[in-house]
Formats: structure tokens, sequence, C-alpha cells
């Protein structure tokens, strides 16, 4: 669910301009899309906008993460001479467009079906205990916001969780503490599956396709 | 030319049509709500689906499918009775049962199709979603639970009005639509977002709870608030008109109309005049009068005044019946001094081409240059404004003006400011923009200053060096912002040989050479400022505006919603406006007040009915007595040679919403001012 926001908040900042190296970033962007569809980049740039909103929010304090202030969202439509409001059709439509602030590690918690059949409502009971904090809430120091979110596409690894790119997988209440109390100290914990397994093998080795992971190393 | 069958009839239709489109002109009825004949086509309500034999398994959407050659479709099988039943069964998910206390009931397209092609009961028990309203000023109103998600309203506000700030937000269930911040659809069309809605989404404010749509009574009508003429329907109940609604003409406002057409309609309730008046000569206050009393005592004031000492005036929404009428009891009085142009216009009203907008509303749409001279569309004639923007649309045509720079819903190059710049731009313009067909639209404004006369002579000499005017095509157009206007310049309501026009008689009226003036309906000067006091002043029209409070005797007139009466357009195309309520207390249609006078006055009409005035109108003037037929009419040259005024060309409509004396009076049109203009000039000054 997406976490309710307003374009005339007191946190939506004046302005927005792409940095440097975003620019730069932008421009080749742009370029893939042929003369006259440049509207096309609309969502990459939203994604550039908002990894750069992350970048800056890594190093402030408190930190934050990524989101898209509304600001962004002028500015892009500025860049790719397109309306406005059609900018925030498309924003406003996908679900990994923030547009109100998150905390810096924002904890992206699944709870569909194989997920939910794997025990992820203990998974979500911890992480709130943990954190302290419900759906849709940032803790105080800006470090984790918690969002409840649909298939993700690694059923075969329920359950499982996204922080920021990097998933999460085979969890259970002791790994996920673990991986909040690394992230707490802005250490970098192990990502995909918490009980050692490779990709979505099977624990006991590969079942199928031995010697395709015999060759890739992987057996 | 694909050919394919539909419901076993075959029907060849032009490559690019879509099913839904061939099947219209098969005449067979495909139920939909997103797809709309103006608006593109972005298939999201799926309730068009039909069965296209051969093709994939499943119902296809035929308003965005093209026809293809041998197909085979079928609108009416068991697959498309299901698939229909199950679209309008998910569409009513949502939506409220409120349909009693909706004004959309009775005329709604969601409540019919229900009926026709849905299920008799919803499968879903889950709580209904209900959306928060939205704000959009103070005539459309919105209950956004209603909504389906359609999104006419989203396409209408970027495609035809060009002002984009309607969008649809979030998705799923959470889809609504809305204007995400805080803003107003500012655009002049907005009132027609509430007939392109299917559902009682969007409605009308000012008509909220007003009336139900089966209890009115449908008057079709002709508007008068710009000289477009935009075919309306007139819907009253009783002696009140309850709303105005477009009527399609696809030659002149397709199916829109503008905001001052559509909601001004309660000033025809207020400050009207419903019974004659005299002024006191000691008092110097209006008394009331009998219509008895009122035209002995015109008669009195009359008697043994020359000829040459009377004028009359028409103003911006007489019809032409009431301006024969009275240019023929002119002439029976021996008074050449009359003038329609009271905006104070000055140009050659010999040459009908040169005054009228030749190439037809429709025709802009053929032009690949437009030059706009001395006028904002936008304000003048929305539905002229519109179908440049269309033209815009589907061509990229080069704009430009001349003129005051304003914001027209579509790109332009601002050339210049004034006249000489005009005569400068044609020399070169036509080299630069290499135009087939190049149309110049002159603002009826840039003639309502004292070089106007030889600013129509430039224009000539422009649509000459451009090459506007030749064999196929007329390319040149004068806007005008008056609806009476056209059809007072046909039948020459300008001064006759030797007489006064607009300038002369008002200062007539200050050196007494002007001893009875007649206004008929002329609200649009300040009278009272502009009128010497030593003159006798009768005043004729249906609002205490301008007019009236200079006057010495008020006739009540109708309004043109109260009168049958012929409206002539800034084509030159004569359209029949009809009464559809009766006018107010003892006031009395326009022609026969005039009619009456006559007798008073010993020089008594030959007409006694409005057939026998419509006779002599075919007589004199056969080229407007044909209704709704565009007549050409001869290319020469108008206007007076002479030097300009440096000053720039301004546009005559500074506030759009207050133009005539019924927008005057109107507070639906008070509040548009109150929340489009000043607010927006407070912003500005904040700013500055």
């Amino acid at each position: 669910m997406k976490k309710p926001f307003d374009l005339n908040a007191d946190y939506q900042p004046e302005s927005f301009a792409f940095n440097k190296a975003c620019k730069k970033k932008a421009e080749e962007l742009i370029a893939l899309y042929p003369p006259g569809r440049q509207q096309s980049a609309v969502m990459p740039l939203l994604d550039l906008a908002q990894r750069q909103v992350a970048e800056e929010g890594a190093k402030a304090d408190p930190p934050y993460g990524g989101w898209i202030p509304r600001a962004a969202m002028d500015h892009i439509a500025e860049i790719l001479g397109m309306e406005k409001v059609k900018v925030y059709e498309v924003a406003s439509f996908y679900s990994m467009y923030n547009m109100a602030p998150v905390g810096k590690y924002l904890v992206q918690l699944c709870t569909t079906t194989p997920c939910w059949l794997c025990g992820s409502d203990d998974i979500v009971k911890t992480c709130k205990k943990h954190l302290g904090i419900g759906m849709g809430e940032t803790t105080k120091d800006g470090k984790f916001s918690l969002m409840e979110v649909e298939c993700l596409g690694a059923c075969v690894n329920a359950p499982m969780m996204q922080i920021n790119d990097d998933y999460f997988e085979d969890l259970t209440s002791d790994t996920i503490k673990e991986v909040l109390d690394l992230l707490a100290e802005d250490m970098k914990p192990k990502v995909g599956s918490q009980r050692g397994r490779k990709g979505s093998m099977a624990m006991s080795g590969p079942t199928s396709l031995e010697d395709r992971a015999k060759k890739a190393g992987v057996a | 030319m694909p050919k394919l069958t539909i419901n076993g009839l075959e029907v060849e239709v032009e490559a690019g049509t879509s099913i839904l489109q061939a099947a219209e002109q098969l005449g067979i009825e495909i139920p939909r709500f997103c797809y709309h004949d103006k608006l593109t086509v972005p298939a999201n309500c799926r309730m068009c689906l039909v069965e296209v034999e051969g093709g994939p398994p499943k119902p296809a959407a035929s308003c965005a499918m093209a026809c293809g050659d041998g197909m085979v479709v079928q609108t009416e099988s068991e697959m498309v009775k299901k698939a229909r039943k199950g679209v309008m069964e998910m569409l009513l998910i949502n939506h409220p049962l409120d349909c009693p206390i909706c004004d959309q009931g009775g005329e709604c397209d969601l409540q019919d199709q229900a009926v026709a092609y849905g299920f008799d009961r919803s499968r879903f028990e889950e709580n209904k979603r209900a959306m928060p309203d939205k704000e959009l000023g103070p005539l459309v109103k919105t209950i956004m639970t209603r909504c389906i998600n359609c999104t006419r309203c989203v396409r209408f506000a970027e495609e035809i009005a060009g002002t984009p700030v309607l969008g649809q937000f979030h998705r799923g269930e959470d889809a609504e639509i809305g204007t995400f911040i805080e803003q107003l659809v500012e655009t002049e069309l907005s009132g027609n977002l509430i007939d392109i809605c299917p559902v009682g989404a969007l409605t009308s404010k000012p008509y909220a709870f007003g009336a139900r749509s089966w209890e009115l009574k449908k008057t079709e009508s002709i508007d008068v608030h710009d000289a477009v003429g935009s075919n309306i329907r007139v819907d009253s109940r009783g002696r009140e008109v309850m709303r105005v609604l477009p009527r399609l003409h696809e030659d002149v406002n397709e199916e829109w109309i503008s905001d001052r057409t559509r909601f001004s309609y309660d000033g025809l309730n207020k400050a009207r005049l419903d019974r004659p008046y005299i002024r006191n000569e000691d008092s110097g206050k209006l008394e009331e009068a009998s219509w008895d009393e009122a035209l002995a005592f015109i008669a009195e004031k009359t008697k043994g005044v020359k000829g040459e000492n009377i004028a009359a005036l028409a103003g911006d929404l007489c019809d032409l019946e009431s301006m024969v009428a009275l240019k023929d009891l002119m002439e029976g009085l021996g008074s050449p001094n009359m003038d329609c142009r009271i905006d104070g216009g000055r140009f050659d009203a010999s040459v009908r081409r040169g005054y009228i907008f030749g190439s037809g509303i429709a025709g802009i749409e053929e032009a690949d240059a437009i030059l706009l001279v001395g006028t904002n569309p936008r304000m003048e004639a929305t539905m002229v404004n519109a179908r440049i923007r269309k033209a815009w649309l589907e061509k990229r045509i080069p704009i430009a003006l001349i003129g005051e720079a304003a914001d027209l819903t579509y790109p332009y190059e601002h050339v210049g400011a004034g006249p000489d710049d005009l005569v400068k731009l044609a020399k070169d313009y036509a080299k630069k923009v290499k135009a087939e067909k190049p149309m110049i639209i002159a603002g009826a404004g840039v003639f309502a200053r004292e070089d106007g006369e030889a600013i129509h002579a430039a224009l000539y000499e422009a649509a000459e060096q451009l090459g506007c005017v030749k064999e196929g095509w007329n390319g040149f157009n004068v806007l005008h912002n008056a609806a009476s206007r056209v059809g007072a310049l046909d039948i020459g309501f300008v001064p006759q040989s030797g007489g006064k026009g607009f300038h002369d008689i008002i200062a007539g009226t200050k050196d007494g050479s002007v001893e009875v003036l007649y206004l008929l309906g002329a609200d649009e000067f300040d009278a009272k400022e502009a009128i010497g006091w030593q003159s006798f002043v009768v005043y004729q029209g249906h609002h205490g505006d301008h007019g009236a409070q200079r006057a010495d005797v008020i006739l009540p007139g109708s309004a043109y919603t109260e009168k049958d009466g012929t409206y002539v357009n800034t084509e030159g195309r004569a359209q029949l406006g009809k009464k559809a309520v009766a006018p107010p207390g003892q006031a009395r249609e326009d022609w026969k007040i005039i009619r009456a006078i006559s007798e008073r006055l010993g020089h008594v009409l030959p007409y006694d009915t409005l057939i026998q005035l419509r006779e002599r109108i075919k007589t004199d003037w056969p080229h407007i007595a044909d209704i709704d037929v565009l007549r050409a009419s001869h290319w020469e040259s108008f206007g007076v040679k002479g030097k300009f005024l440096s000053e720039p060309f301004r546009s005559p409509v500074t506030h759009y919403y207050l133009t005539n004396a019924i927008c005057r009076a109107s507070e639906t049109m008070a509040a548009c001012t109150e929340s489009f203009v000043t607010e927006e000039s407070k912003v500005l000054e904040a700013a500055e």
C-alpha cells in the first residue's frame, strides 16, 4: 500500500534540480528514446530523482530515504516538455515511487499468500516490535520505514522482504532482527537467502539440471 | 476501403474506422462510456465489447479496434451480452445507488445502460468505495464517488479546452480523477465537462437540485452571448429558464458551448424591466407607467421633431426582426441617423465580404496558417478559439498574433502589436510561411478606434498580399463579438446617406442636433455618461442596465429566450432563435413594440405578424432569409486608406464573464469573475 502523501505539505522542498551526475544520466536516458518520444523517459527519470534524493538523504542527519518531491515531478515535466499532471499520474500509479519521505532503509514486507503461508505474519510482528513502528511509519531516527507490499516475485524463498534495492529471503524472526540490527549500524547484511541457499535452489543441492548446476559451480 | 459484416449486415467503411463507428453507420447501437466521438480513444470502460468471429476467442473493444476487410462482427451474441453484463456489474460495484437525489438521474448513461444491458442484481458484498469531492469552481459540482473513471473529462480538458490540469491518479480501487493539487479548471468551456460526464460525477452547480430533466420543456434556440451563434437548447419550467445546453451543429459549435452561454441564464430573472417607465421631469426619477402612457409620451415628445434630429442605436443582443422594424420606422420618420456599431467601430459596411467571417468557422480546420489580428478569440468567441485549437492539434499549423499577448490554449508567434506591424508583416509573411490556405482573423476590436477604416483597408491589402482569398479559398475573416452585429450590417443598420454614425449621434446628443434618441437594447456603452441631458432618450430592452439608466422612457422588451427571432452570426449564417418562456410582466416582443410606436407616430409599419415581417426581410435581403445557409459574397476592396495611430490593438473583451446585460445581472457570472478572474489578479498583485 502506497504511503499517503500531500503535494502541499510542509515536507515538500521548494525546488529540485538534478545534480551533475544525475543530469548526465538523465540526458543518456532521454537519448534512449526516438526523437519526439522523449516523454517515454518519464519513468526512468522519476526513478533517477528518487535515487538522487536517497543519495542526499543517506548523508543527512537525520537520514532519509529516496522519495520524489513535487518539485522533482515539476522539474521532470519541464525537462520532458509534458504537462505536470501527466507526471503526477505516472508517479501516483506505480507503487515503487515514494511520494512522501521515508526512512533511509525502506523495509517492504511481502504478505501475499505464499509468504503469508510461510509465516510472514510473524515477520511483520517481529519487525514492528523490533523497530517500534507500525506499517507506513518511520522510526524517530529516520533510519527505517515499514511498508506492506504485494508479491515481489520471490515466493520460492518465502517469506521475504525488500530493503531499498536488496531482497532478503528465507526469513525467520531471528534472522530478520540480525539484518535490521546490522542496518541500524549502517553495516551491510548478507543479501538474498538468509539460510544460505543459492538463489532458489533446494537446501540439499540441485535436484534437477544437476550437470548445469555443476558447470555453474553451485552444486 | 475495408468491407465487413456486422450482425449480418454488410458495410463498407473508410480505412481506420473503428467497429463502433461502423456499427453506428448501420444504426446498430453499441453501449459505451469512455468513447466520445470528439475525443481520443482510451478504451478503458470496456462497455463496447463485441465479438469478432475468427479473432481471439474473447470479446474485443469495438471503440479501439479498426475495421478489417472481411471481419464478421456480432454485437448481440451471447458472448457479448455476458461480457456487457459483467462490465456493467463491475462498474456498479462502487457506484452509489443515489439516483433519486442525483441531478444526472433521468439523463444518465449509466442508468440507461444499466437498465438496457446490465444485470438485475449485484454479487458484490463488500463495502463500497467513497472518494473525496473536488473543488472545481462555481460552475461544476463534483460527487466523485459516482465517478466510473472513464476519463472523458481528463481528455476533454487536455484536448478540447487546452487546460490539462485534470488527471487520473493512483490505481486500482483507489483510482480517482482530480487536479491533484488545489487548482481550478480555468477554461471558458468547463460547462462541457458536465455534458460529457456519462454519470453524475460532474454536474452543474447552479442547476443543482433545481429540476428533473423530464419535467423541463425543451426549446431549440440560438445563443446571443457572442457572435458565434452557438446552437443551444433552452430547458424551461413554467416561466423560468432552468438551464441551457448545447445542441449539435458541426459547422458552428460542434457539441460544445462556452460557460457564458451555458451559465448566464440566472441573469434572465434578475434586474428585469417588466413594465414601462417614464422619467418624471421634476424629480428626475423613473416612475411606473402603463404602455398607453409610455407610448403617448413618446408620441408627444417626438411630435414636430424633424427626421434628421432623430437617431437610433441598436445593441448587441437584438434580433434581426426588431432591427428591421426600427430601421423601417426611422426611414418612415425621415431619419438617416442610425448605427449598430455601438462599440465605436468604424469600418466600411458596404462590402459584405469585408465584415463577415468568410471562411466559416468550420473553414478554420482547412487553413494551414492563421494570422490573428487584434483579437483574443478565447475571450471574444470561445467556440472559434476551440476550433483554432482543433486545427492546431490536427496539423500543428503556424499561428501568429498581432495584438495583445494572451494564453490562447495553443502556441503562437507574437509578431506585433499595432497596425504598423500588420503592414510590415504582410509583406514578408507570405514568403516566410508557405501556406496554401492562409487565413486572417481580425477581431472587431481593431475597428473601434479612430483609424478603424484605415485598418480595414490595411487588412484588405494584407489579405491580398498573403493570398487569403483565391479560387476555392476564402481566408479573410472578421470575428465579431455581438450576436446582432452582422445581421444589423446586412440590413444596413448603419448611417444612411448624410446620416450620423455612432460617434456623431453621441456628439449630437450634446450639441442638440439629436433631439430624440432611440436605444434598442443598447447597453454596451456608458449611456449615462455619454449621452447629453438635453436629448430625449427612449430605451427599449430587457435589463435595467446602462441604457435604462439614462432613459426618459423605458419600454420593456424580451430577452433572447422570450422571443422568436433571427440572428445572423459572424459567418453571416442566419439562424432562428425560438421562444422558450414568456417575457416577464408587461414586457413584449421587441418588433411588436416598434410596430406599436409606429402607429402612434403616424408611420404605420406594413406588417402585423412575424411572418409578414419575415416576408418583408426576404424581399430586400434574400441572402439572410435562408436559414442556416452560408451565401458566398463578392470579394472587392474595402476600407479607406489612411494613416494609422501608433497605439497597439486591444481586445474588446476585458471581462469575459461580464460582457452584456444578461451576464452583468447573473450571480453565477459574478461568482465566476470572483473565482477565476479576481482571485487570479490578487495572486498576480501579490507576486508583484
